[in-house]
């Protein structure tokens, strides 16, 4: 049984990120890094992979600046990388995404799960995820914490899920999709000879034609980017000789703003 | 005839209240279509959830209580959601970005062929054009989506739209309708489900208390034994002196990633880039530096205020309030003063 896991580059977590005049959301010359909720799908994958004696492939939809989180990938450990992209692909509406990412992985073959993180970083649409699911017809498993079995053989898995009202354990047939939460696993840091390999390994990219679909029309529009309107703070330090005094200074304050 | 379809999201026989919120933009919306809202209610309880639907503004309610559907499941819920929709194409499907909204819609627009924006916190129409701002790159900056009707999918952010004032003499239609699969050909199979312990949800909090790597630095002395002395002083901490404030403030308590990874308090409470992303009215951080990656949960927030023992910690640039000191005495003078103050 063969395990998929998406990725891709998000900008590091510090970078300061702006809109530019011509529209352009920029992040100066911070560096990309894998997406970070992606630490735990990745050392997921090549544990469950390993666990049913299988392989886990790591794909990354858009242009060369994914290469980064794919290489991070193979550093880790995950036995192959794949970049889909041609021109055209419009990747901020998910349900061409999704298109795309569902024929990729009919042409791994074989494939019994596949494993996304929670969200990225910088987009947090999910929705990729749960689309991915449907255009492959499978089962989808959401903010799984735990995996509690994976029955390759009898293909069947059961995992522990996180809904906002508590947990609940979820048995469901595979195929299937899932998306795995932080705390899951301890995710590996890529070893020094996981990074040299990683470095010499050449990435191989899947056209749309070679995939063989031709997309829907995108179902929404980017409009555009802005950036944030300024909020001009005002700070107050709240002065007083004693703790308890400046705490009745600052609950007279919040009444004022009307916000207890 | 035309509709917007509200999606009321029922866990266990209770509304998730943000819906309401859904419903009050929903019926905003109809009105400048010049069309009824619909409001959708699956599960435990959806009949007598129906008349609250009504009272807080639905024309119709669409039920299905079947066995099914009594406890939340993707498939089956997806199914019917879908099923609705492709029936009445509607010019709109609207419900609030939780867990479950956040799948279910996703799920059902990729079934017929919806486009879907998530996370909106402001929305316009323009014929039936539909444009909707969302944060993007951690909500460092905004994304303007469009997408046209029927068949629109849209999630909006908790507590960014305001519901109708419950009108107790409002009465709506209410259809029942069966559900789309049988339990056989459903794959997804509940063993358990344990209820969540926290009690105050930080999404649609008004008001959150959190504390960060700061409150460790507890002057109580852990009993002999511990295996952890810092872990029992900061949990110590987190009883003692957060719970308290947000008890007497009925607020949600959060945390920094810093403290929820020494083990201080478990992830659910974690605020920021990798935890939730929060909008109170009021957000006290105590003992928490203001890293980027925590302002990107709660920069929203109406009014922060910031107590931290170091001056010049970056969390003040962003306070409205600050407090230069301990927090330990600092939180602890808060609780009694508002006691004081509200007559608690
Ligand atoms: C990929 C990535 C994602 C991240 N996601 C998140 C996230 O989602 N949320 C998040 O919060 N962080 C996140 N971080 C971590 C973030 O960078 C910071 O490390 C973290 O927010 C720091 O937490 P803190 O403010 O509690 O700790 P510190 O930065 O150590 O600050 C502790 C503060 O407490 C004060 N203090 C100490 N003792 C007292 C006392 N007795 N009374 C009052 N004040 C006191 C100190 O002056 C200090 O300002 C992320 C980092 C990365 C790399
Ligand atoms: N272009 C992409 N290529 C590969 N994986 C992606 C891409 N976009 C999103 N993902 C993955 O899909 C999951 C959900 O991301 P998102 O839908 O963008 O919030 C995360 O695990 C992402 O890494």
């Amino acid at each position: 049984m063969h395990i998929v896991t998406f990725t891709r580059s998000t900008p590091d977590t510090t970078a300061k990120v702006e809109v530019n005049g011509k529209g352009e959301v920029t992040w100066g010359d911070a560096a990309t890094v894998v997406n970070p909720w992606d630490e735990y799908s990745l050392e997921e994958a090549i544990v469950q992979a390993k666990n049913v004696g299988g392989k886990a492939t790591v794909i990354a939809i858009g242009t060369e600046m994914h290469n980064e989180a794919l290489k991070h990938s193979l550093a880790m450990g995950l036995d192959a990388a794949v970049r889909v992209w041609s021109d055209g692909l419009d990747v901020t509406d998910s349900l061409h995404w999704a298109t795309a990412a569902a024929a990729a992985v009919n042409k791994v073959g074989d494939v019994g799960l596949v494993i996304f993180g929670k969200e990225s970083v910088d987009t947090g649409t999910d929705q990729h995820i749960y689309q991915t699911a449907r255009k492959l017809g499978w089962t989808m498993l959401s903010y799984v914490a735990k995996i509690l079995e994976l029955d390759a053989a009898n293909k069947t898995i059961k995992v522990e899920k996180v809904l906002e009202g508590g947990k609940q354990v979820l048995t469901a047939k595979l195929p299937a999709v899932i998306s795995v939460m932080k705390g899951i696993n301890e995710p590996r840091y890529p070893s020094f000879i996981g990074i040299r390999k990683a470095s010499k390994a050449e990435i191989p990219v899947w056209s749309l034609s070679d995939l063989g679909v031709t997309l829907p029309a995108a179902s929404t529009q980017l409009v555009g980017y802005s950036n944030l309107p300024v909020q001009e703070v005002v700070t107050e330090i709240i002065d007083g000789a004693t703790p308890q005094e400046k705490a009745e200074k600052l609950v007279e304050k919040l009444l004022e703003a009307k916000v207890l | 005839m035309s509709r917007v379809i509200v999606f009321v999201e029922n866990f266990d026989g209770h509304v998730n209240p943000t819906s309401w919120e859904a419903l009050g933009l929903g019926s905003t919306l109809a009105q400048q279509w010049g069309v009824p809202v619909t409001a959708v209610v699956f599960g435990k309880n959806a009949t007598a959830l129906a008349e609250d639907a009504a009272q807080y503004g639905a024309d119709h309610v669409v039920v299905c209580e079947d066995e099914t559907l009594a406890t939340y499941r993707l498939e089956p819920y997806a199914a019917l959601l879908a099923k609705l929709v492709s029936e009445h194409a509607p010019k709109l499907v609207l419900g609030v970005g939780t867990n479950i909204g956040r799948e279910l819609f996703a799920t059902a627009a990729a079934d017929v062929g919806g486009g879907i924006i998530t996370e909106a916190s402001e929305v316009s129409v323009d014929g039936d054009t539909l444009t909707a701002t969302r944060p993007a790159f951690s909500g460092k900056v905004l994304m303007k989506m469009s997408v046209s009707a029927p068949n629109a999918f849209l999630l909006i952010r908790a507590r960014a739209f305001k519901p109708n004032s419950k009108d107790a003499s409002r009465k709506a239609e209410v259809t029942t309708v069966s559900p789309v699969m049988a339990e056989a050909d459903i794959s997804t199979k509940v063993e358990s489900f344990t209820p969540e312990t926290s009690k105050v949800n930080l999404s649609d909090a008004g008001i959150i208390v959190s504390a960060g790597r700061g409150i460790a630095n507890n002057p109580a002395t852990p009993p002999a034994g511990v295996a952890d002395a810092t872990i029992w002083k900061a949990q110590h901490g987190f009883e003692t002196v957060v719970q308290p404030l947000a008890d007497v403030l009925g607020a949600a308590v959060g945390a920094s990633r810093a403290a929820v990874d020494a083990g201080y308090i478990s992830y659910d409470h974690q605020v920021g880039q990798t935890g939730k992303s929060v909008n109170p009215d009021l957000y006290i951080a105590a003992g928490i530096s203001g890293a980027i990656q925590h302002q990107a949960g709660m920069r929203n927030s109406k009014v922060i205020v910031a107590i931290n023992k170091d001056g010049d910690a970056p969390i003040f640039k962003m306070a409205r309030y600050g407090i230069v000191g301990d927090l330990y005495e600092v939180l602890p003078a808060l609780t009694e003063a508002l006691k004081k103050k509200l007559g608690k």
